[in-house]
């Protein structure tokens, strides 16, 4: 089908994001009951509601696990490798910051209110709520193209040309296009598949492989990783990175602009610039 | 590509249809939901911490780890990996009673056995011991963070409560300590479990103090806490209600989880 300069126009259509691209597929013959009188500014769809609700209620529960996190590790800031670790041996590392339990010898000379009950409780109910909630995404992400559309990079992305342009556009602080506001751009889309495929699915597995009960079941899960002191180690990284993905990502919306981009996230639209369809990134 | 329909880009109403299939999805979910809290009523997959704003976490937790775990063993370990020295943590101040019977060597030791079991006991030390003694080399994991494994030596629990003879309605052992502020309790699964033991002696040697003896009660599945230090008594039932505020043993009632096993 030969591209005919179709407008835009109002798409509550795809739930998906980035229609663009559907605009040469659009039949000629368009009803009459659409109005094909488009005005140079509209309001499109970006995300689709679920993508926007599974996106919050991830960032809740991150916050929730991170906070109970912190809460945890204050009772014991010290961290080690291998099966078992405690203040009779040597730890690989530890955090310069007081304990909650005045066991552990810090050498600060007070020692933090416990605040490990309601941490654990909360902990562990976040990442219950975290897991459907992803579960449910990547079920979307693959049933209903939201992987293959917004996602997976595409071939002519992956090409050494187009990444470097796209790294070095990124080290020179260049504000992005337009047209990213519509399409994620293939840094964007490696990063999101990293966090999604690599960094989450290795922090509930680092988790659950210190779960005694759990381990019980699956040994493989703690043996693999040389001990139940080294998954917590490992929790801990996995962790780091996450955090490092999330300032790097708010830093990024900031840039790109937070007013849009929040709108986008929460209502589910943004403003399309004009009318002319626009390539891909 | 068809995503382009002129139908949906009108605006959205809510149709009739739309309206009865959200209901009936509704009422579908809600009486789901009914079947799935009977059943696991029925089949014991409710921590007695359920209820508040952690019940849901929790619930979840307990109910799968219990479906999982019914028959698995905790790791067990070489000697080799034995922590050297053994790793005590702090013990509350030991009360009159306790130093009392430390000062007799713990002869006059006592565990007594009551509720729902066809003959009620009591044990001292040497009778526990004189049960064929078993011993394991786990880890205790500590909810802070810390760990160590030691070979602990004691008699399973499974034992003791076939000689009182449980009653098969019995769902729950409590177990309390000599300190009359540290009590728990473990389901049938846990405490029928061969790997479930009242300990008395760690590494090839006697209990040390500092790790609960002369008696602890040993709960590898689970994390250090449901460990419980200085045991003197258990008690079988099936209801927890009755003990403490109801929610299973102290720990919730000092805002830390019934069940531990993560």
């Amino acid at each position: 089908m030969s591209d005919v300069p179709v407008t835009w126009y109002h798409s509550r259509v795809s739930d998906s994001a980035c229609v663009p691209r559907a605009i040469s597929a659009v039949p000629s013959a368009v009803p009459t009951a659409v109005p094909t009188a488009v005005p140079t500014k509209t309001v499109a769809s970006r995300h689709s509601a679920l993508v926007r609700a599974t996106h919050w209620i991830t960032t809740l529960c991150f916050f929730a696990l991170l906070v109970s996190g912190m809460e945890i590790v204050i009772s014991h800031p010290r961290f080690y490798w291998g099966e078992t670790g405690n203040v009779l041996t040597p730890p690989l590392f530890k955090l310069p910051i007081p304990a909650s339990r005045n066991l552990v010898p810090t050498g600060y000379g007070y020692v933090l209110p416990d605040q490990n009950g309601w941490s654990r409780y909360l902990h562990f109910q976040s990442a219950w709520v975290l897991v459907f909630t992803g579960l449910l995404y990547i079920l979307f992400s693959f049933l209903a193209g939201h992987l293959r559309k917004n996602l997976l990079p595409h071939g002519s992305d992956l090409k050494w040309r187009a990444f470097s342009t796209s790294i070095a556009s990124h080290l020179r602080f260049q504000r992005p296009a337009e047209a990213e506001a519509w399409s994620y751009n293939v840094l964007q889309r490696l990063s999101y598949l990293f966090v999604i495929f690599v960094l989450f699915p290795f922090v509930i597995w680092t988790g659950l492989a210190m779960s005694p009960a759990f381990v019980s079941v699956f040994p493989a899960t703690v043996n693999l990783l040389g001990g139940q002191q080294s998954a917590r180690t490992l929790h801990f990284f996995v962790t780091l990175a996450l955090v490092l993905f999330l300032l790097v990502h708010v830093g990024m919306v900031w840039f790109a602009g937070f007013k849009s981009r929040m709108r986008a996230m929460i209502t589910g639209r943004a403003a399309k610039p004009d009318a002319e369809p626009m390539e891909r990134t | 590509m068809s995503e382009f329909s002129p139908r949906e880009a009108l605006p959205r109403k809510l149709s009739r249809r739309k309206l009865i299939t959200s209901g009936i999805a509704a009422a579908a979910g809600v009486a789901g939901l009914g079947v799935a809290a009977r059943l696991a009523q029925k089949y014991g997959l409710i921590p007695p911490d359920h209820g508040g704003i952690y019940g849901l976490g929790e619930t979840l937790t307990y109910a799968s780890q219990r479906l999982l775990t019914r028959h698995s063993f905790a790791r067990e370990f070489s000697r080799s990996q034995i922590s050297k020295p053994p790793f005590p943590n702090e013990i509350p101040p030991l009360n009159e009673t306790f130093k009392r019977l430390q000062a007799g060597g713990f002869a006059e030791w006592r565990l007594s056995v009551n509720g729902m079991v066809a003959r009620p006991a009591s044990f001292s030390l040497a009778q526990l011991k004189s049960y064929p003694s078993q011993s394991q080399i786990t880890m205790v994991q500590c909810e802070e963070g810390w760990s160590y494994i030691a070979e602990w030596i004691g008699v399973p629990l499974s034992q003791i409560l076939r000689a009182v003879e449980v009653h098969p309605q019995a769902k729950y052992v409590v177990y309390f300590s000599i300190d009359p502020d540290w009590w728990d309790s473990i389901d049938m699964a846990d405490a029928l479990h061969p790997q479930t033991f009242l300990t008395y002696g760690m590494n090839g040697d006697e209990l040390p103090v500092g790790n609960g003896g002369p008696l602890r009660l040993r709960v590898p599945r689970q994390i250090g806490y449901k460990n419980v230090k200085f045991i003197t008594h258990l008690t079988v039932t099936d209801n927890l209600k009755s003990f403490g505020k109801g929610l299973g043993s102290a720990s919730p009632e000092g805002g830390y989880a019934w069940y531990a096993g993560i």
